[in-house]
């Protein structure tokens, strides 16, 4: 089959270039060697917060904030948005350093962040210790349901005319006159543009071209505990960023911040570090001790990638004609929706409202050797 | 512990778990055994709460067995809760939650005996304050010589169902009716391979006498169509309309491997209707695909407890002979006569009789609770296959059906069989993945005592 564009790789990145293209008219195929969010799109802990954010990417993430938030009337479908209030919190002085270097920065780039006193954290969340010494406090905060981000954009593509593939692996790549073949099994997509959405595996697509993109991975840990009745109504973190804690209408508390599991890309995720997951579960206790009458009952790993510099790998792949990649976006559920929808809305020609050249792949390209 | 000083651990103590750790520990090797129970037994031969007179057949191999077990020189670890474990380059990590906090444990080999979790399939009212299953029933008669309610319906399908019965009769209590959905045709037909276990056919058959002389309404070709109540259950009525009053009902429909450790770890598995659905993949000296884990009793595929302790034995002499304690020649003359009795053809026809058959998933209403955990009907997970939901880890992603706390160990097999309608095979409906922790962990015992300063937090992403 022959399209005007085909996306490899169906997480958020992917689909909503996917998405963004088909609605501006163009022909579109997205494929992916599993269902749609299934990796990082799917399983990280649906923090949509500031106070995790780069600030290179704090444009990008207050209007991905605003485009979660609105979800269901541009994407036509629910992904479970609570937007509420975001705490990040200090318990030392080297943490009330922190935080306050931090969120300055992050404010001078856009973010609503006031630092308030420990006795003003705990009227907003009654639920804190004592001691806290100060905290950051910002009302554009919230979380999605990560889980529930395949459904509501497998929807959304079918109803925009775009070809989901999924459950088929591209397994090689072939320039046919001025196109691509992507080779699917029996099956191949002919295609001018390719577009690499492949998170961690972004490395190993940018192989099938020649180039060479490194790319690490981040094996982070999330946990679950049961259902419980109300014991926080903000999305609670700590200086370090280290926490990243929210608790879910239906009542479960999602606890997530970064701490790592071991896996990488090739096997994929392999497992919890034990006493990793028991830092960041003494850490989620500490801040809101009722978590102590609860159980924890799943922990699982996301896989998310990171270039050399931390900021995203947007644009074209050089040495690759009409190749493109997006991804390696930091904290990328939060601000990928709008990253991704400028980097479409650029390949329809149209104009954007803020630059991506500062995230050009070009800058993080080794010519294979 | 680590594996200076362990040569193999064996999870579960059950008559699988029992009979190996006896067999490696005979041979010179160090054993610890993990069981999340006070005493050992498993369910089979649960141990009683209060001493008792061990006054039947299986009360009396299970007080033998345990008896063995005891002077095997191996360690009991008792009420050890298995909540996590890898396969690491030096063997097998194992995360325990005891009496002391957390405890990990490396052993070069692991001995897997987790036995099986039963299955009911749903039917309106299964989740009413009296409904229980045959397997909880047991542990009550059994461990604490109650029965389950003052009048019992005993329902589903499976060789529970009349032992659990007549249990209840021999305690005082009452039976309503025993409403197996097998009917008498299924029996007949596997008549001549259940007489391939002469004891364990008296003792069916003996036991369905006592039934039908107390007067109980024996049903065959029946199930539930409902249970009745508004707090708690008061009724069923059967899939023919008879109606039974009651305040409890003991409901099963077969049994189903315990497989989460082995896939936690990543060993093969393959789809065994007949053995009561996923199972690792083992070789017959109870070996899986990965080198240092064995697999043994009904957590290997349903056998039944007669299979469980030759199996057992096979397993720790494996271990044996891989630790370097037995040649090849001494281990084939022990393992070969232990092999036709680690899969009877008695255990085979049983399980195969009360294996879940898809026109049982089929009849479950629309509007019927599947994952009580999560409140998933039938209905939502049958929209979520409808969306795109290929297999089952997806329509969780979007239903959270198996997201509980019993993490999809009471609704994965008819999950996976309601999408394997849809999608064409069990194999490609696929099963949940496995998660940490295998049971829920209480956050206070887990975290303990600690102050913030100890908290080993990494340092923190760019800004």
């Amino acid at each position: 089959m022959s399209y005007d564009i085909a996306i490899v790789g169906a997480g958020v990145n992917g689909a909503m270039t996917a998405l963004t293209l088909a609605r501006g008219g163009m022909k579109v195929a997205i494929v992916d060697r599993g269902g749609i969010c299934r990796q990082a799109s799917g399983v990280n802990a649906g923090t949509l917060t500031m106070q995790m954010t780069r600030v290179a990417l704090m444009p990008f993430a207050l209007r991905a904030h605003a485009m979660w938030a609105d979800a269901r009337r541009w994407l036509g479908h629910d992904v479970g948005v609570v937007v509420c209030d975001g705490l990040s919190l200090a318990f030392t002085q080297a943490e009330e350093e922190l935080l306050s270097f931090r969120a300055a920065k992050r404010r001078e780039a856009g973010a609503p962040i006031d630092l308030i006193s420990g006795k003003r954290a705990k009227e907003i969340e009654p639920g804190l210790p004592e001691n806290v010494r100060l905290a950051g406090h910002c009302v554009v905060d919230g979380f999605a349901n990560a889980y529930l981000t395949g459904q509501a954009f497998r929807a959304a593509l079918l109803e925009a005319g775009v070809t989901l593939i999924e459950d088929r692996a591209v397994t090689g790549v072939e320039r046919v006159g001025s196109e691509w073949r992507l080779l699917c099994g029996e099956e191949s997509i002919r295609t001018p543009r390719v577009v690499l959405a492949g998170g961690v595996w972004l490395e190993q697509m940018a192989g099938w071209f020649g180039v060479r993109l490194p790319i690490k991975c981040l094996i982070n840990q999330v946990a679950v505990t049961e259902r419980m009745a109300p014991v926080m109504r903000a999305v609670l973190g700590v200086a370090s960023g280290l926490l990243s804690m929210k608790q879910y209408p239906h009542g479960t508390v999602v606890i997530g911040g970064g701490w790592q599991g071991t896996g990488d890309p090739v096997t994929g995720p392999r497992d919890i570090v034990p006493a990793n997951l028991l830092g960041n579960l003494r850490l989620a206790s500490y801040v809101t001790p009722a978590l102590k009458r609860t159980r924890i009952v799943r922990a699982w790993l996301g896989l998310e990638a990171e270039t050399a510099d931390a900021l995203p790998a947007v644009g074209p792949l050089p040495g690759a004609s009409g190749v493109f990649t997006i991804g390696s976006i930091h904290s990328g559920y939060t601000s990928g929706l709008c990253i991704a929808d400028m980097f479409a809305r650029q390949l329809l020609g149209q104009d954007i409202p803020l630059s991506l050249a500062p995230f050009a792949t070009a800058r993080l390209v080794h010519k294979a050797a | 512990m680590s594996t200076d000083s362990i040569d193999v651990c064996v999870q579960g103590a059950g008559p699988a778990g029992m009979a190996a750790a006896i067999e490696a520990a005979k041979l010179g090797l160090r054993v610890v055994v993990v069981d999340d129970q006070e005493k050992p037994g498993g369910q089979v031969y649960r141990a009683p709460s209060l001493p008792r007179i061990a006054d039947d057949a299986d009360a009396r191999t299970g007080d033998a067995l345990r008896a063995a077990f005891a002077a095997s020189g191996a360690t009991h670890l008792a009420q050890r809760l298995v909540w996590g474990a890898a396969h690491e380059a030096e063997g097998f990590r194992i995360d325990l939650l005891g009496p002391q906090g957390l405890e990990t444990i490396h052993a070069p080999r692991l001995i897997a005996a987790p036995g099986t979790t039963e299955r009911v399939v749903p039917f309106p009212g299964w989740t009413l304050p009296g409904v229980i299953g045959l397997a909880a029933a047991t542990v009550l008669l059994k461990a604490e010589a109650t029965t389950p309610g003052r009048r019992t319906v005993v329902a589903g399908r499976g060789p529970l169902l009349y032992a659990v019965a007549a249990k209840i009769l021999k305690l005082g209590g009452a039976v309503a009716a025993v409403v197996d959905q097998a009917p008498l045709s299924a029996w007949a037909s596997a008549l001549p391979l259940l007489a391939t276990n002469l004891g364990l056919l008296a003792r069916g058959l003996a036991w369905r006498a006592q039934l039908l002389r107390s007067g109980v309404a024996v049903l065959h070709g029946e199930g539930l169509a409902a249970a009745r109540g508004v707090e708690a259950v008061t009724s069923v009525v059967t899939t023919s309309g008879r109606v039974f009053e009651c305040d409890a009902v003991a409901v099963g429909h077969g049994l189903i491997p315990n497989t989460e450790l082995t896939r936690l770890l990543r060993a093969e598995h393959h789809f065994d209707r007949g053995r009561g659905g996923w199972v690792p993949r083992r070789d017959a000296m109870m070996r899986t695909s990965l080198p240092g884990l064995y697999v043994v009793g009904d957590g290997g595929g349903v056998a039944g407890a007669a299979a469980a302790v030759p199996q057992g034995r096979l397993g720790g002499l494996a271990a044996a002979l891989d630790a370097g304690r037995l040649s090849l020649t001494e281990h084939e003359k022990q393992a070969a006569p232990l092999r036709a009795a680690g899969d009877t053809t008695f255990g085979a026809a049983m399980a195969a009789m009360f294996a879940l058959r898809p026109e049982q998933v089929a009849a479950i209403p629309a509007d019927c609770v599947v994952c009580r955990c999560e409140d998933v009907t039938r209905a939502e997970i049958e929209d979520a296959i409808d969306q795109g939901a290929g297999e089952i880890n997806q329509v969780k992603a979007w239903t959270r059906c198996g997201m509980g706390s019993c993490q999809g160990r009471v609704c994965g097999d008819v999950v996976a069989e309601l999408v394997a309608s849809q999608v064409g095979s069990r194999e490609r409906a696929g099963q949940y993945t496995a998660r940490l922790p295998l049971r829920p962990l209480p956050m206070a015992e887990l975290t303990g005592a600690f102050e913030y300063a100890d908290i080993p937090i990494p340092k923190p992403a760019p800004l």
